[in-house]
């Protein structure tokens, strides 16, 4: 019997028959995250219902030495949920509830489990929304948000998942309930919610999120723009941010992704243009007016051959669907492509597009490219028929070459995928030896075992050693070192 | 300190050749609260701080790190420091890329030189923090002031950090693109870390242009009571501000707020008056905008600063358990900070005594702990925490309720200073 075999009457005992997967079949329900190209069927999946159920699992799992891996709605674009196939998957899926809305401290308490987009719903009748907003919303978790530090197109101006995480239940690699933070966001001691969001799921498994709330802008206004280039939508990009104008967000497409959108959601935009801006700006009434003026213009002088406005949300959400369809889409005009994420400074935009397109021609892989033109966050599409031999390896290798080409300009390997299983193996060109083994001294601290999520983001894993016995009489503050707990400061 | 050490002339010799500007420390220019550190070194680039850090690994010296100093103050005062690292030496502004809103900079950089820097190019860093301060300083003690509203702390403008491990090793993390989210993010743990896990010697941060139009909008409550309904409304309210200030300077003086906008000149005046309106109708009669809203107290100064986060459905119970404490204890506190982020300090000036000062503090931590109480999840809305006191005040203050994620800033801690000899005591949970 395996170690993971071993687990079962345990697993069952905490989650409930029901809850506790070991039928083959359905195991292979879960053999992959939204990066389909690596897959691994966990030897055991379970579906824990409550915080103290997870911390029980995860108990279970640390005293046999099993390693286990979190999912919160297999979204991910790194393969930052593949299970182990000799550990066990904890599926969050039943962890969903929005367990408190407070509007008038702008918070909301949810789980792991909860969809984005629920949260917004949820706070909508308050006048608050939950600012992230990955183009997944309507399915992926904020659990699976935490763990990525997800962006969405809004970041530009509303920030990332980090910014909008005040608190977390956690359940340690130990199997140990805790709190990080207190949802007030100002951290007595070291901002563990912040060292945490982002990690991946290698520091151990969110219970609980408290998030903050925003209220809802009181004008949102969507302009179109369409170019006869990329080039020249890139330009205007670069003037209105020159300008000193901080929009909600600015998406680009280029000729082959909108074409993709068009047959995919026929979300009707212009015919025949070589790129297409999103310029969305949100905010009180007496702003966005007067900004509205100066993005037009200076979209008109960067070349715009037309230029529509949306400003009721049925609008809006129209021409919305077609950035927020692009990846999906492109399968209409490919039997198989690679969702690259890649970030350059965006002054850069226009080098590394010209690199992309000259990457494509010599290698005869066509390259789609969506992007948050704002931050300088490119999602290339790299388009492939897997049915032709050697063309997947050609598109994996012009894949890698736009992560090269993001990094010469000064960029970054992901800007909000994650690094997962796909991108360790970049890890070592972005950063050195000493940063990786200095990231993984956090690792050290919260998984010494080294069992939760094993084997994602760092090439090479560092092994923990005993921390040299350093022990100091107690200082007079600490309350109750028995429970080790004690006040800061 | 450890005065046999003061006269070792291999470790001074080491330090010498590690960083050419060392010299012994003044009690006058780089005591840290009665305490005298035995060496003070300037390095000038990264590789010598490294180059310093080895050697005090290597000689087992507790280290503190230093800016312009105008941050020391915070928290517990270190128990021990053989050697000041001060980094007013690394003061450049490497990068300042305008197009991409982004800036990298030396950590002895002052906030001023930084601030005339980006301002040539409209831009800024949204941080509110003294100006004689070091950029590495405000990160590392997380100082922000009334804008925390709105642009966060400095962990939120974080892009990039640059530290030196307290075994000397180099390392950095993040980059300088404003999304990123490749590796662990290390500034996220560096921020507010008060030089307890190592040395930031240089950071990426991201900017803001500067506003075209600003405008403060007072209020002024009749009573304590009516103060918590209008902090929330305007922190609650569309008109995007900047800033939600609650100044309350007396328990027998009325509670001001004090709300900032930022835009364009035009749409400031609008939401001014909009503003204006909402603060009448939640009972803040309009008062003139003359006030100075301070950034932060001052650190370090004599007296006692107590503060308290919460949510901020909470806040009239916050303010409520100001009073009564300050009336237990016999004194008046000033109150005061971005209240509309949750976030109140409570000061006791210098001539406070101590005694009282101290009955105060326990005072207040008990009617906080009421509010705080935690909820079936085991969540405790809110906390408290002495800032900076006198140490006979902190002393007969006694211990304060637990914080979350306790034994893991510990193993943070031993992780990356397994010797404990970067600031110790800074914090009183080390182990």
């Amino acid at each position: 019997m395996t170690a993971v075999e071993a687990l079962v009457p345990r697993m069952r005992e905490i989650c409930g028959p029901v809850h506790v997967i070991t039928d083959p079949l359905e195991l292979r329900t879960y053999e992959c995250d939204g990066l389909t190209s690596h897959r691994s069927v966990p030897a055991l999946a379970v579906l824990p219902g409550t915080a103290a159920e997870v911390a029980s699992v995860v108990a279970a799992c640390a005293a046999a030495g099993v390693p286990f891996v979190a999912r919160g709605s297999g979204t991910g674009l790194s393969g930052g949920a593949l299970p182990r196939e000799d550990g066990v998957l904890i599926v969050m899926s039943r962890m969903r509830s929005i367990v408190e809305i407070d509007p008038v401290s702008r918070r909301a308490i949810v789980e792991p489990g909860a969809t984005n987009l629920s949260v917004s719903k949820a706070a909508a009748p308050f006048g608050l929304f939950y600012a992230p907003d990955p183009s997944s919303q309507v399915v992926c978790s904020v659990g699976g948000n935490v763990a990525e530090n997800s962006g969405g197109a809004h970041c530009l101006k509303h920030g990332f998942t980090v910014h909008h995480v005040t608190g977390l239940q956690i359940v340690t690699p130990s199997g140990e309930l805790t709190w990080l933070g207190d949802g007030t966001g100002v951290c007595s001691g070291y901002d563990l919610p912040g060292a945490f969001t982002g990690s991946e799921g290698t520091l151990g498994i969110v219970t609980r999120i408290v998030v903050k709330l925003m209220p809802l802008p009181e004008v949102v206004h969507l302009l179109l723009v369409a170019y006869s280039s990329t080039a020249e939508g890139g330009r205007a990009v670069s003037d209105i941010i020159g300008a000193g104008i901080l929009p909600a967000a600015i998406e680009m497409m280029d000729a082959l992704s909108i074409e993709a959108a068009e047959e995919a959601v026929h979300c009707n935009y212009p015919a025949g243009a070589g790129a297409v801006l999103l310029v969305e700006l949100d905010g009180p009434a007496a702003e966005v007016e007067a900004e509205m003026a100066t993005v037009r213009s200076l979209c008109e002088a960067a070349g715009a051959t037309e230029i529509r406005t949306a400003d009721d949300p049925a609008e809006r959400a129209a021409i919305w669907a077609g950035r927020k369809a692009a990846f999906a889409a492109v399968g209409r005009i490919s039997p198989a492509y690679i969702v690259q994420d890649g970030v350059v400074p965006r002054t850069s935009l226009g080098a590394v597009l010209a690199q992309i397109a000259s990457l494509s021609a010599s290698s005869g892989i066509r390259v789609a490219n969506v992007f948050h033109a704002g931050d300088g966050n490119l999602h290339p599409l790299v388009l492939y028929d897997d049915a032709v031999p050697g063309q997947a390896e050609a598109a994996e290798e012009v894949s890698g070459a736009i992560l090269d080409a993001c990094l010469e300009q000064g960029g970054s390997i992901t800007g909000e995928h994650g690094v997962g299983v796909d991108k360790s193996r970049y890890m070592p060109k972005m950063f050195g030896a000493d940063d990786l083994d200095t990231m993984q001294l956090v690792r050290c601290a919260f998984d010494p075992a080294s069992l939760c999520n094993p084997g994602k983001v760092f090439p090479t894993p560092r092994l923990c050693g005993e921390v040299p016995g350093h022990r100091r009489a107690p200082h007079p503050a600490v309350a109750d070192q028995a429970s080790g707990q004690a006040e800061i400061f | 300190m450890d005065t046999e050490r003061s006269v070792v002339p291999a470790i001074r010799d080491a330090l010498v050749a590690a960083c050419p500007v060392v010299r012994q420390a003044s009690p006058d220019a780089d005591g840290i609260a009665g305490l005298v550190p035995v060496f003070v070194a300037f390095p000038a680039s990264t590789e010598e701080a490294s180059a310093l850090m080895r050697v005090a690994a290597e000689h087992h010296l507790t280290v503190v790190p230093r800016g312009a100093g105008t941050g020391l103050g915070w928290g517990n005062p270190p128990s021990a420091c053989d050697l000041v690292i001060d980094l007013q030496a690394m003061d450049q502004v490497i990068e300042h890329a305008a197009g991409d809103l982004v800036a990298r900079v030396q950590a002895g950089a002052t906030m001023r030189h930084l601030a005339s820097v980006l301002a040539s190019a409209g831009q800024q860093i949204a941080v509110d923090a003294p100006a004689d301060a070091t950029v590495g300083g405000v990160v590392a003690t997380g100082t922000a002031g009334p804008r925390r509203f709105r642009y966060g702390a400095p962990r939120d403008l974080l892009i990039g950090i640059t530290v030196v491990r307290a075994d000397g090793v180099v390392a950095h993390s993040g980059g300088k693109v404003v999304k990123n989210v490749a590796g662990y993010d290390l500034g996220k743990l560096f921020a507010g870390s008060q030089g307890t896990l190592g040395l930031i010697t240089e950071v990426t941060v991201r900017l803001h242009p500067l506003p075209a139009a600003v405008a403060w909008v007072t209020g002024d409550l009749s009573a304590r009571a009516g103060a918590a309904a209008a902090v929330t409304a305007a922190a609650g309210s569309a008109l995007v501000p900047s800033a939600v200030e609650l100044l309350w300077t007396d328990p027998q003086a009325v509670p001001r707020v004090g709300v900032l906008l930022e835009g364009t000149p035009s749409g400031v005046a609008e939401r001014a008056r909009r503003m204006s309106d909402l603060l009448e109708s939640a009972g803040a009669k309009p008062a003139p905008a003359d006030v100075s809203w301070e950034t932060v107290p001052e650190a370090g100064a004599p007296h006692t600063v107590a503060r308290v986060t919460f949510w901020a459905r909470q806040l009239g119970e916050v303010l409520d358990a100001l009073a009564a404490a300050g009336e237990s204890a016999g004194v008046r506190p000033a109150v005061s900070g971005p209240a509309g982020t949750g976030l109140l300090y409570a000061c006791l000036d210098e001539g406070t005594d101590p005694d009282d000062a101290a009955r105060f503090v326990r005072a207040l931590r008990d009617r906080l702990s009421g509010v705080f109480s935690a909820d079936g999840s085991g969540l405790s809305r809110g906390s408290m925490a002495v800032l900076a006191a006198p140490a006979a005040v902190r002393a007969a203050s006694g211990a304060g309720r637990p914080v979350p994620g306790l034994h893991l800033m510990q193993a943070v801690k031993d992780q990356f200073d397994p010797g404990h000899r970067m600031c110790p005591g800074r914090f009183p949970w080390e182990r």
